[in-house]
């Protein structure tokens, strides 16, 4: 496959070098994403509004599959020395492109090379500490990020005799709310969740303020050991396998394919992405929107850690390359454009002033809980616990994590068993990719 | 048999060069640049190798994931070329005594064959997710507990079914070809002499059948080995639990998602080895047991 794939890459690229020589001396700057449907359409919209607006540079969108694939393809494409201009990596990817240092240039320094600053301050701070170095350099130019939320369905919750307005805030209400559902006979399963990793462990640590791994969570240091086996992630777990004993919770796959069994009516509450709110609300369902639950403790809630993607620049590209590139995110990081990709993608906005001018032009009064997200994910400063997670093989360990949940729910072991286990395979995993 | 000499020296070398030359980049090159993958250890980027000799090979067989892996192998490859042989040789016998309408019935038997592995496991998937397939629907309702998303066996059954399915209609394909070119004059010889349906199958029918049934065991080997990635891919992911983790499973998700090359090639490279050792068997031990009529 990827000899296949270099060589097409490396036709392309000729081409484009012969085109781009041949024409106006335009610089062609290609950037590899993994957006569909809309998201697809914002993408290329942003690019031909950009490439209207000057004409020394060109950006070119390319779609290259879902957010692994374009990782991959962008790791084949720098093996082969045919890289991309930008590249739009998922979360989880980002420990992998931090530990390839000297294959990608810093937005900070990329924005320098065009004349610009990247001033972290008009920018959410979340946003901003996930995506730098210790050292506070800025490595990745934060494009589409999300939140999980709770949704619940307001037809259902009034069957069951739950109370509308008020969804459950603290995860015993949800276990509470949940079990009412099912024992009521309002639907077949009370409580579903989409991602248990991302949600469970990495958001629930971040949320409830307490360590998911060593060393920031691996954002202060590469070399970290594992902490989701502690008391209240035991805790949390057993009780979801108690439910799922119960018929109570039902799984519904590795990444988002719970959201179904909230579309079909036949669970009641859902935790998901704030991303997935386009689906439900197509869906015409009678839906409603809480914060993610919480364990009720001191300094609870604290606040979620961003999920979604962002843009890398890869390195060994010429200065006139770099400033386009500049001018480009230049672009990208105006308030009215990042107002309008936060209302028309769904996603959240990343700068202060998109958020401030899309709470005037009262969007968040029209749409009620789009604006959960927000303040879930940028309410408090953040702690050593709340930056976010990086290992350089967040991927790896996420798949651990979900045989090991797999088999809790099967009723196979225990939350302790199952927690133990993803640990101690975690950090042997995290041990190989470290090279020690 | 009689040497053939050709005169001209250049023209047979020119004539297999084609083949040569493919079989060179697509399968020497690559197998190749496994072999040396396989000693080294080295990051995604490839900005800094190590050679480690034989380590990730021991790594591997000290893995009891990849011992679990072969395991799955093995059942999931004996249980589809059993399934998709047995299927096929059923209905097979049972086209050839169909009078009327033979041919519609062949070709639709023939059409699973032209979907492709992915879209045959996504209409699997369609019908027999626990979120959303219909078939599912139906089993819970009618109190079968079926969730192949954490029931490791019912997940395998999932993948085997899907896998024979596509299948079936290559072996259904050669199964009756085998059976036209049995002679009618045995079958009819055998029936004055008194053996009924189920006798002349065992007795003539199956033995003459044998170099169509050995020639297909090897497709169907080699199908459940290499061919079904896409299959399990859309199906199950590997999953529940590395339930259905088959070893070119194993070598896609260490090497792609994972990103441990290393582990990843030393993997292909036991794979190599597996599939030219079970071929050579099956020609040197199984094939002298069949009777080419």
């Amino acid at each position: 496959m990827s000899t296949k794939m270099i060589a097409a890459s490396a036709a392309a690229a000729s081409l484009s070098l012969f085109w781009a020589s041949s024409a106006l001396a335009v610089t062609e700057l290609q950037w590899w994403h993994a957006m569909t449907g809309a998201n697809n359409e914002v993408v290329d919209t942003l690019a031909k509004e950009f490439n209207e607006k000057q004409g020394d540079y060109k950006i070119v969108p390319v779609f290259k599959g879902t957010y692994p694939e374009t990782l991959n393809a962008g790791i084949a494409a720098f093996r082969a020395k045919q890289t991309p201009a930008i590249i739009q990596v998922f979360d989880v990817g980002t420990g992998v492109m931090m530990a390839a240092e000297g294959a990608v240039m810093p937005v900070a320094e990329v924005l320098e090379k065009g004349g610009y600053e990247f001033d972290k301050s008009k920018y959410l701070s979340g946003i901003t500490a996930y995506y730098s170095k210790p050292d506070g350099t800025m490595l990745s130019f934060p494009y589409n990020s999300s939140s999980p939320i709770l949704y619940y369905n307001k037809d259902i919750f009034e069957k069951a005799g739950l109370d509308v307005d008020n969804p459950p805030k603290t995860w015993p209400e949800v276990w509470e709310a949940a079990r009412k559902i099912k024992t009521s006979g309002a639907a077949e399963c009370g409580y579903t969740s989409t991602w248990l990793t991302w949600i469970q462990t990495e958001n629930f640590a971040a949320w409830n303020n307490v360590s998911y791994a060593t060393n920031e969570n691996g954002l202060a240091d590469t070399n970290v050991e594992l902490k989701f086996n502690e008391p209240l992630f035991v805790e949390h777990f057993q009780s979801i396998a108690d439910l799922a004993k119960e018929g109570v919770f039902r799984y519904g796959g590795r990444t988002s394919e719970a959201k179904q069994l909230f579309l079909s009516g036949e669970c009641g509450i859902l935790t998901e992405s704030s991303g997935g709110l386009g689906d439900i609300v197509k869906s015409g369902m009678n839906y409603g929107i809480g914060q993610l639950p919480y364990y009720e403790g001191e300094g609870r809630p604290q606040n979620t850690i961003p999920g979604g993607a962002s843009l890398w620049v890869f390195g060994g590209k010429s200065d006139e390359e770099y400033k386009g590139i500049a001018e480009f995110f230049n672009f990208l990081s105006q308030p009215e454009i990042q107002a309008r990709l936060h209302q028309v993608s769904g996603y959240l906005p990343v700068t202060m002033e998109a958020y401030n001018t899309t709470k005037e032009s009262g969007f968040y009064e029209e749409n009620p809980g789009r604006e959960t997200p927000i303040q879930q994910m940028m309410g408090k400063e953040p702690t050593e616990n709340s930056k976010g997670v990086r290992l350089v093989n967040l991927p790896q360990v996420r798949d651990i994590m979900n045989e090991e949940f797999e088999a809790m729910l099967a009723g196979e072991q225990d939350a302790q068993a199952a927690l133990d286990k993803a640990v101690e395979r975690g950090n042997a995993a995290i041990q190989q990719a470290l090279g020690n | 048999m009689q040497n053939v000499v050709f005169p001209n020296k250049i023209l047979p070398y020119l004539l297999v060069a084609p083949q040569i030359i493919l079989t060179v980049i697509f399968f020497f090159w690559p197998a190749s640049q496994a072999l040396y993958q396989s000693a080294m250890r080295e990051d995604p980027f490839g900005l800094r190798s190590t050679f480690v000799g034989f380590a990730n090979f021991t790594a591997i067989f000290n893995d009891p994931n990849y011992l679990h892996s072969l395991q799955v192998t093995v059942v999931f490859s004996v249980a589809t070329a059993v399934l998709a042989m047995g299927t096929a040789l059923l209905l097979a016998t049972a086209a050839d005594l169909v009078v009327r309408g033979r041919g519609f019935y062949r070709t639709f038997m023939i059409i699973p064959y032209a979907v492709a592995p992915a879209v045959a496991g996504m209409l699997w998937l369609f019908m027999f997710n626990p979120a959303m397939g219909t078939f599912a629907y139906l089993l819970r309702r009618n109190g079968v507990m079926w969730d192949p998303l954490l029931d490791g066996n019912q997940a395998m059954l999932l993948v085997v079914v899907a896998a024979a399915w596509k299948q079936i209609s290559y072996n259904f394909l050669f199964f009756v070809a085998g059976l036209q070119a049995i002679p009618k004059s045995l079958l009819e010889a055998a029936s004055i002499d008194g053996a009924r349906g189920s006798r002349r199958f065992w007795t003539i029918i199956f033995p003459l059948l044998a170099p169509t049934t050995f020639f297909l065991l090897v497709v169907n080997t080699v199908y459940a080995f290499f061919d079904t990635f896409g299959i399990i891919h859309a199906v199950t992911g590997g999953g529940p639990a590395k339930a259905t983790e088959t070893l070119v499973y194993k070598v896609y998700n260490d090497g792609f998602v994972n990103l441990n090359l290393g582990s990843s090639a030393a993997q292909s490279v036991v794979l190599m080895v597996i599939v030219i050792g079970l071929t050579a068997f099956q020609f040197r031990f199984v094939e002298k047991k069949v009777h080419y009529g």
